[in-house]
């Protein structure tokens, strides 16, 4: 290939004194440090999630703490990795509840395993299990890092109920039975 | 051998395919020989036709003749025979082929009537499919997939009715759920012959119970939740236990007794969650027992044996092996083989039996037949035992007097307690038999060396001077002759406590020590057993048949089986039911 040889451009005498570049520098500078901050203290300051954020999967109960969940594990059998492990469980017949008839023994989700696709949560079909704004997950050994029932419950907490699809069912219940 | 009369073919058309039919097979059965699905709740090919859920309506027509002259009327503008279809739907289930019948199931008619009826059950059907134990394996759903219309027009107030009945020990009875189909009446009226079930109540209010004073308890409870098209008959066992989807199905054989009905074993992870009849239209329809679906629940047991034993201190395959082969040397060995074991077992068994030049004796266990499903012979696969050459007469029955009706008499080694008293009998091999059970003294157990093979711990294991743990049926894979000389397979449907061989690799691990050479793995062993057993010979373990292999069964005809009557099967002579007198 051929050589073509290019002659630099020569410097100016106030680029040759590097002045102006310097105190172009130190504008930019100056101007930040009376600026807005745009990096925040993490930990001790957290960013505002979006509302459609996919976090940590997480429980909640209704508005009257009946855990919404009825263990029909339909989000273990569609979560790709396979994160997701329930024992189903009877409610006891002299609970409140009873009428719902089932309700997980355990519920395990392994954060490890997690890909927070969110397909748990779109599969549900009592509104039981949401991916929330928790994003960071630490622990020390593999074992802190599944999250139990009680763990998913505290972090799901309480969410509003569109439907009450139970209660309409138990105040059938009585309804009907009070007609025979 | 005879041949089965040849039944009338008459020829239907079914959605413009024509078929040759039995006469009097019903539309349900002719449209699945084309493959067209009819779909149906109260319809089941093992009872009655009742025709009450209306799902399977379906346009039928006959070839049109001229009134007076009974000659065919020719449609002119197709020169073909004209058919003079019904205006009203008919039920497909009550409409048996008879010659030139023509059949629409895709008509529109046909489709509308399917609507119409998925909109009527689902009116007061609770929607509770994620609680629902049937999600899965329900016909309602499958239906409303293709049927239902997928929101609901009905704006009143639901029926209420009882969610949690107990009609029985085993059965639970949720009637919102329920479509009325009355299959389980009529099993239990037809099949179990043990009449406890009817409708109560009129109209939307009809109701599902057992008449008063009466439960669902016989040992056939749980077919009526296998044929329930919906979740309204559920298992108190496998209830809330685990959804279908994730089980996995391993075709497996009932060992409660010599009947060999057929059961899929559903497991999950090596855990046995349930155990469900096959159909098999020779040996047990689609029925079976209830106390054969608890079966699995040895797997887990408390008591199971774990690990190789010798004298009472845990060992390895090998030194136990060793110690063995050390008393084999010793001479004045016997064999209890056993009807629980499979085929190969047993063949293995008469292996060993044979390097040792030892006797070989079978634990009988007799108990009462039900003239259904559980036969008198409880043990799985005596007839095996006389095949592969084990035994070459029955043993000899228990001696216990009057047995209840529930009792099993377990007995037959009567001559080796003898033998052992005289003092000719140094080691007895347990193939796993609890001998203690089978009725020889603490003493007798005693007075000699056992090397027992066995699941559980029990009396014999607690004696022996060399245990090796061997596996439930369900965690391996073998044959049982039945009571029709019918050679069924079993799979295997979980793997076993860690670390166990399986028991064919212990069998040849003895038997190779008793200086016999053997192979073990299943395949290659039926090479050998086709080789040498002339009633085996055309078979692989590969290519039986699921619903088994009939045997030439005439070298035993003449043998005082235990068995009574039972579901397809009828003992050869009627004096040889009276046993044990």
């Amino acid at each position: 290939m051929a050589v073509i040889p290019v002659s630099r451009k020569p410097l100016t005498f106030a680029e040759r004194t590097y002045i102006p570049q310097i105190l172009g520098g130190l504008r930019i500078t100056f101007a930040r440090m009376i600026k807005p901050a745009e990096t925040m203290e993490y930990p001790e300051q957290r960013p505002e999630i979006p509302k459609n954020y996919r976090g940590v999967p997480t429980l909640v109960k209704d508005p009257n703490g009946r855990e919404k969940c009825v263990s029909c594990q339909l989000c273990e059998f569609v979560c790709p990795p396979k994160a997701i492990r329930i024992t189903p469980g009877e409610i006891a017949p002299d609970s409140p509840t009873a009428h719902v008839e089932k309700a997980p023994q355990a519920f395990d989700i392994d954060m490890l395993r997690c890909i927070y696709c969110g397909l748990c949560q779109e599969v549900c079909p009592e509104e039981a299990i949401f991916l929330q704004n928790q994003y960071s997950m630490t622990g020390l050994t593999r074992a802190e890092m599944v999250n139990h029932k009680d763990r998913l419950y505290e972090l799901g907490g309480t969410l509003p109920d569109q439907h009450h699809k139970w209660d309409k069912k138990k105040a059938a219940e009585e309804h009907g039975s009070a007609a025979h | 051998m005879i041949a089965p009369p040849k039944p009338e073919l008459v020829t239907v058309n079914i959605d413009g395919r024509e078929i040759a039919v039995p006469k009097g097979t019903n539309v349900i059965e002719a449209a699945r020989l084309v493959g067209v699905d009819v779909p149906h709740y109260c319809y089941h090919p093992k009872l009655t036709v009742v025709g009450n859920c209306r799902m399977c309506l379906i346009e039928m027509g006959m070839p049109a003749v001229d009134p007076a002259t009974k000659t065919p009327i020719i449609d002119p503008a197709t020169g073909k025979q004209k058919i003079n279809w019904i205006p009203r739907p008919q039920i497909g289930c009550g409409t048996n082929a008879s010659p030139g019948l023509h059949i629409r199931t895709t008509s529109p008619l046909v489709k509308d009537c399917r609507e119409g009826v998925m909109e009527f059950l689902l009116i007061n059907h609770p929607l509770d499919c994620p609680i629902c134990d049937q999600a899965g394996e329900c016909k309602l759903q499958e239906q409303a997939t293709g049927y239902g219309r997928g929101y609901s027009r009905f704006v009143e107030q639901k029926n209420v009715k009882p969610k949690r009945t107990l009609l029985g020990p085993r059965v639970m009875l949720d009637d919102e759920r329920c479509v009325l189909c009355s299959r389980c009446i009529r099993f239990s009226k037809e099949i179990a012959h043990d009449d406890v079930l009817g409708f109560i109540d009129r109209g939307s209010h009809s109701t599902l119970t057992c008449y008063p004073g009466k439960k669902l308890e016989n040992n056939y409870s749980l077919n009526t939740v296998d044929i329930c098209p919906v979740g309204a008959l559920t298992s108190t066992d496998f209830r809330f236990k685990m959804r279908v989807w994730f089980l996995k199905q391993t075709n497996s054989i009932d060992a409660e007794s010599s009947v060999g009905a057929n059961t899929v074993v559903w497991s999950r992870e090596g855990a046995i969650y349930r155990i469900t009849p096959r159909r098999n239209d020779d040996v047990n329809d689609t029925w079976m027992a209830d106390t054969g679906r608890v079966l699995y629940k040895q797997v887990r047991a408390d008591n199971r044996l774990a690990a190789v034993k010798v004298g009472g201190n845990d060992s390895g395959l090998d030194i136990a092996v060793n110690t063995a082969a050390e008393l084999f040397k010793a001479g004045g060995v016997v064999v209890v083989g056993s009807g629980r074991s499979s085929v190969e077992e047993q063949f293995l068994t008469k292996k060993l039996a044979a390097a040792l030049k030892a006797s070989t004796h079978l634990v009988s266990r007799v108990g009462e037949g039900d003239k259904l499903l559980v036969s008198a012979d409880r043990n799985p696969n005596v007839r095996g035992a006389l095949v592969t050459g084990l035994i070459a007469a029955l043993p000899a029955a228990g001696d216990v007097a009057a047995p209840s009706a529930s009792a099993i008499r377990i007995g037959g080694l009567a001559a080796l307690a003898a033998d052992i008293d005289s003092g000719k009998v140094k080691t007895v091999v347990s193939i796993g038999e609890d001998l203690a059970e089978a009725g020889l003294t603490a003493a007798q157990l005693a007075k000699v060396a056992i090397v027992y093979l066995g699941t559980h711990a029990n009396a014999t294991s607690a004696a022996a001077r060399v245990v090796f743990p061997t596996l439930t049926i369900f965690e391996k894979s073998g044959t049982f002759v039945n009571q029709q000389f019918r050679i069924q397979k079993f799979l295997k449907a979980v793997p076993g406590p860690t670390g166990l061989p399986d028991d064919l690799v212990v069998l040849a691990k003895l038997a190779s020590a008793a200086g016999s050479s053997v192979p073990s793995e299943i395949n290659a062993l039926w090479k050998l057993i086709a080789a040498e057993i002339p009633a085996l010979g055309t078979m692989t373990f590969a290519n039986l048949p699921e619903t088994g292999l009939l045997l030439d069964a005439t070298p035993w005809s003449g043998l005082p089986f235990v068995e009574g009557e039972t579901l397809h099967y009828k003992p050869a002579k009627a004096a040889q039911l009276v046993v044990g007198s």
